[in-house]
């Protein structure tokens, strides 16, 4: 007999997380029931880390703080999945882009919405998985008009009995994970400069991080730490602006020649262009326990059209390492200096240990925008390798020995000129849809594009809180003809595994687990779980709508094994439907709907969330 | 000799309207009022005969101006608003422009309207921000997108990359409200 099956999961599960609290509360022991029921209750206060460990729940969007979304679980295996069925539904009523990961805490599953940004909880423990509450941030309308990309939110993330999550209106709110109240609403930026907030937090201790979205509108990108208590701005990092802006003191040793220096946030840039220069923080942190630093990339810089921002426009496009409890500064690489394509850098970097050359190294893997699977040592920042997974004709490579792209002479854009053929195209090989990485293998799991453009340069004007792009693009298929691709990666031996061609851009998120098994949903509606090590499809699903939401998997207080996600497309690439554009216009989202004219006809909109297991 | 002079008068004599170019302002009376359109079909109480329109002198001010389109045509790029509801306004952030469905209603005076107030859903208030001239300027160029605007009238090329048949090409969108199921 299984250990497992002595118990109710859960009830182990729950008397493994009062273990540290019963310690610290001098010996008091809950009964296995009030275990079972007050997960997430204010008595127990399990650590978030020691949370993160177990595998039942999914407790930030990213799964855990090194963004892996690898989950032991194997009770879905690559043996049985075939049988998967659908187990409940639930509309969350709205049509716009569903790009959020649930999250399960206990008994309760949590979904943020798009705007107007609800936050629903799903109770788990009764059949059907009704609604316990709802609760609604009321962000201002107005901000729906400065989205650049669809009106989405990517998640939430769980401590010590409070969800926090970000609204479209640049607002962190938490919330009482028990009864749905609101703890505390901190403003954080301006609608009226084109400010929004998008992103999925991720709590280190005390401080929940968060970042502005709105690159194409002249923001300037920062990033924060709150205080999880109060809501309190402990402290706030520039993207770009003198180095007592950005947090770079005394401590800050960038690997490379070309960060080290003095107030390169504003020298890199022509005189107060930083000041609207871009560098929003709209993607993925990650935290390594061990070094004590937080990782998060910077995203393009403002406006797109190079010409009119001369310099390298640090610190955009680059991802930073800093001090979750002070915000300081303590490395920084830019992945593409002086960005001449809109490729942002702000995908995940995934903490890992690998083994590269023999030697075992402290990593961060990032496939990025710009057609590479970067990794670098995670306490210096230093690239130890660039390997090409999607169709580049922007840039030769990497050059190890500086740290800097090599950009293809006579694909720059620039005023009054068409580049054409462009790879990859604005939303690079892969966006901030986030990759799995299951460490026992070391096989990377990444949703790709595989689109190209043509580009048009031309004057983009500053009017606060409009856009500020200055770049005509029409975008198209990449080579082969599929826009996207779901893309296995052996990252230590740098090498494609397989990949399966998709008709649309893959922009849904991944999930592996120790059961083989990987899931993503397509554009055009099919949730789809292949073999890990192969590629194989095993078993798929058509949803009601395109999916460009981000899979979990956890434990239910039955003790199964259920796997979730959100249909309901939208988003940059979907935009198209959801925002019901016109495929007569080639540049219809800032170019993007051009490659997605069919689109309309192979989904139409609206948010579900979908849970499977096994009969 | 005679046949060209009298081609040229006649050619005069009908594009007087679109070649004109005016150096001062309508007065403000001259121009048409906001409060004379609606945006919803219901009206309280017994329905009323529908609100006079516009002298149309002063809806042709810009409309049947090539002069005042073209403007208008560069005016929307200058003031942003390519980036929200794309180059040839097929949309983005902002809704198309260039389809048959009017959220706010198709007539110059509700465009007016939503360029000066904004709406509450995401269309900025560009109130003080533009002069008065160049929103109209604007109104005629959108109104163009649509094919709502005489052909002759409407641009028929563009200085940039093409992401769309030209104005003057594009066929009438006869105007209908946008059947919205969210926002309430």
């Amino acid at each position: 007999m299984s250990y497992r099956s002595r118990l109710p999961p859960l009830v182990l599960a729950g008397l493994f997380l009062l273990t540290p609290g019963c310690k610290k509360e001098g010996g008091a022991h809950p009964s296995s029931a009030q275990a079972s029921s007050n997960l997430p209750a204010g008595t127990t206060k399990p650590d978030a880390s020691k949370l993160a460990e177990d595998d039942g729940q999914w407790l930030t969007a990213s799964k855990d703080a090194a963004n892996t979304r690898y989950s032991r679980l194997k009770d879905i295996h690559a043996g049985n999945v075939k049988d998967l069925k659908l187990a409940w539904t639930w509309s969350t009523g709205l049509v716009r882009g569903h790009e959020a990961a649930p999250l399960v805490v206990g008994g309760t599953m949590y979904v943020v919405t798009p705007y107007p940004n609800r936050l629903v909880a799903l109770d788990l423990t009764k059949e059907g998985a009704p609604v316990k509450w709802t609760y609604e941030p009321a962000p201002s309308p107005s901000a729906q008009g400065v989205a650049c990309c669809d009106v989405v939110n990517r998640g939430a993330a769980y401590a010590d009995g409070r969800l926090f999550y970000n609204t479209l209106d640049a607002h962190t709110v938490a919330v009482d994970a028990q009864t749905g109240k609101e703890l505390w609403k901190t403003k954080l930026g301006d609608i009226n400069k084109g400010e929004t907030m998008t992103m999925a937090p991720l709590v280190v201790r005390d401080r929940v991080i968060v970042g502005n979205s709105g690159g194409e509108m002249g923001v300037r990108g920062w990033a924060a730490g709150l205080d999880t208590k109060t809501g309190a701005i402990a402290w706030r990092a520039m993207s770009t602006g003198p180095d007592a802006d950005v947090l770079i003191g005394p401590h800050f040793k960038p690997f490379y020649a070309s960060d080290q220096g003095k107030d390169l946030g504003v020298r890199t840039w022509p005189p107060d262009q930083w000041k609207i220069g871009g560098g929003s923080v709209w993607g993925w942190v990650s935290y390594d326990a061990a070094l004590d630093l937080v990782f998060y990339g910077t995203g393009n810089p403002g406006p797109w059209n190079p010409d009119q921002r001369p310099g390298d426009n640090k610190w955009t496009c680059g991802i930073f390492a800093r001090r979750p409890s002070t915000g300081e500064a303590v490395w920084f690489y830019q992945w593409s200096p002086h960005d001449l394509y809109d490729h942002d850098g702000i995908n995940e970097s995934i903490v890992a240990d690998l083994t590269v050359d023999g030697k075992p190294r402290q990593v961060l893997i990032h496939p990025g925008r710009t057609g590479y699977v970067y990794v670098l040592d995670r306490a210096t920042g230093q690239v130890l390798s660039a390997t090409p997974f999607g169709h580049i004709t922007t840039s030769t490579g990497v050059d190890l020995k500086t740290g800097r792209l090599q950009p293809v002479p006579g694909m720059e854009t620039g005023f009054d000129k068409t580049i054409r053929g462009i790879c990859p195209a604005a939303p690079g090989s892969k966006d901030w849809s986030p990759s799995a990485f299951n460490p026992e293998t070391g096989m990377l799991y990444i949703p790709g594009n595989n689109l190209c453009e043509d580009a048009q340069g031309y004057e983009a004007n500053y009017i606060a809180g409009t856009p500020y792009v200055g770049m005509n693009t029409k975008m198209y298929a990449g080579p082969g003809g599929n826009r996207g691709e779901f893309i296995g990666w052996d990252v230590a031996a740098g090498k494609k595994v397989f990949g399966i061609p998709e008709k649309f851009p893959v922009w849904s998120g991944v999930v592996v687990t120790a059961g083989d098994v990987a899931f993503y949903g397509t554009m055009d509606g099919w949730f789809k779980a292949v073999h890990a090590r192969t590629g194989q499809e095993l078993w798929k699903f058509k949803v009601g709508s395109g999916i460009i939401g981000q899979p979990i998997t956890f434990r239910g207080p039955d003790g199964k094994q259920y796997v979730s996600v959100l249909s309901g497309v939208g988003g940059w690439a979907g935009a198209i439907v959801s925002g019901e554009l016109d495929p007569r216009d080639d540049n219809i989202a800032l170019g993007f709907g051009g490659a997605m004219k069919d689109l309309p006809q192979n989904t139409t909109r609206g948010g579900m969330l979908y849970t499977f297991a096994l009969p | 000799m005679k046949p060209r002079i009298l081609l040229g008068t006649l050619v005069l004599l009908t594009a007087c309207e679109r070649e004109q170019r005016r150096f001062q302002e309508l007065p403000a009376a001259a121009r048409p009022a906001a409060r004379d359109v609606q945006v919803s079909e219901l009206q309280p109480g017994p329905v009323a005969a529908p609100p006079s329109e516009p002298a149309p002198a002063t809806r042709a001010a810009s409309e049947d101006n090539a002069y005042d389109v073209s403007e208008g045509k560069r005016l929307y790029v200058w003031f942003n608003c390519a980036g929200c509801h794309a180059a040839g306004g097929g949309g983005g952030m902002g809704p198309p422009l260039l389809d048959a469905k009017w959220r706010y209603g198709s007539e110059p005076e509700n465009i007016y309207a939503t360029i000066v107030e904004g709406r509450p859903n995401g269309m900025p208030s560009f109130r003080g921000k533009i002069p008065d001239t160049q929103v109209w300027q604007l109104v005629a160029y959108v109104r163009s997108m649509s094919g709502l605007l005489k052909k002759d009238v409407a641009p028929g090329r563009s200085d940039t990359l093409n992401t769309r048949p030209s104005e003057s090409s594009k066929a009438r969108e006869t105007p209908r409200p946008e059947e919205v199921e969210q926002p309430r």
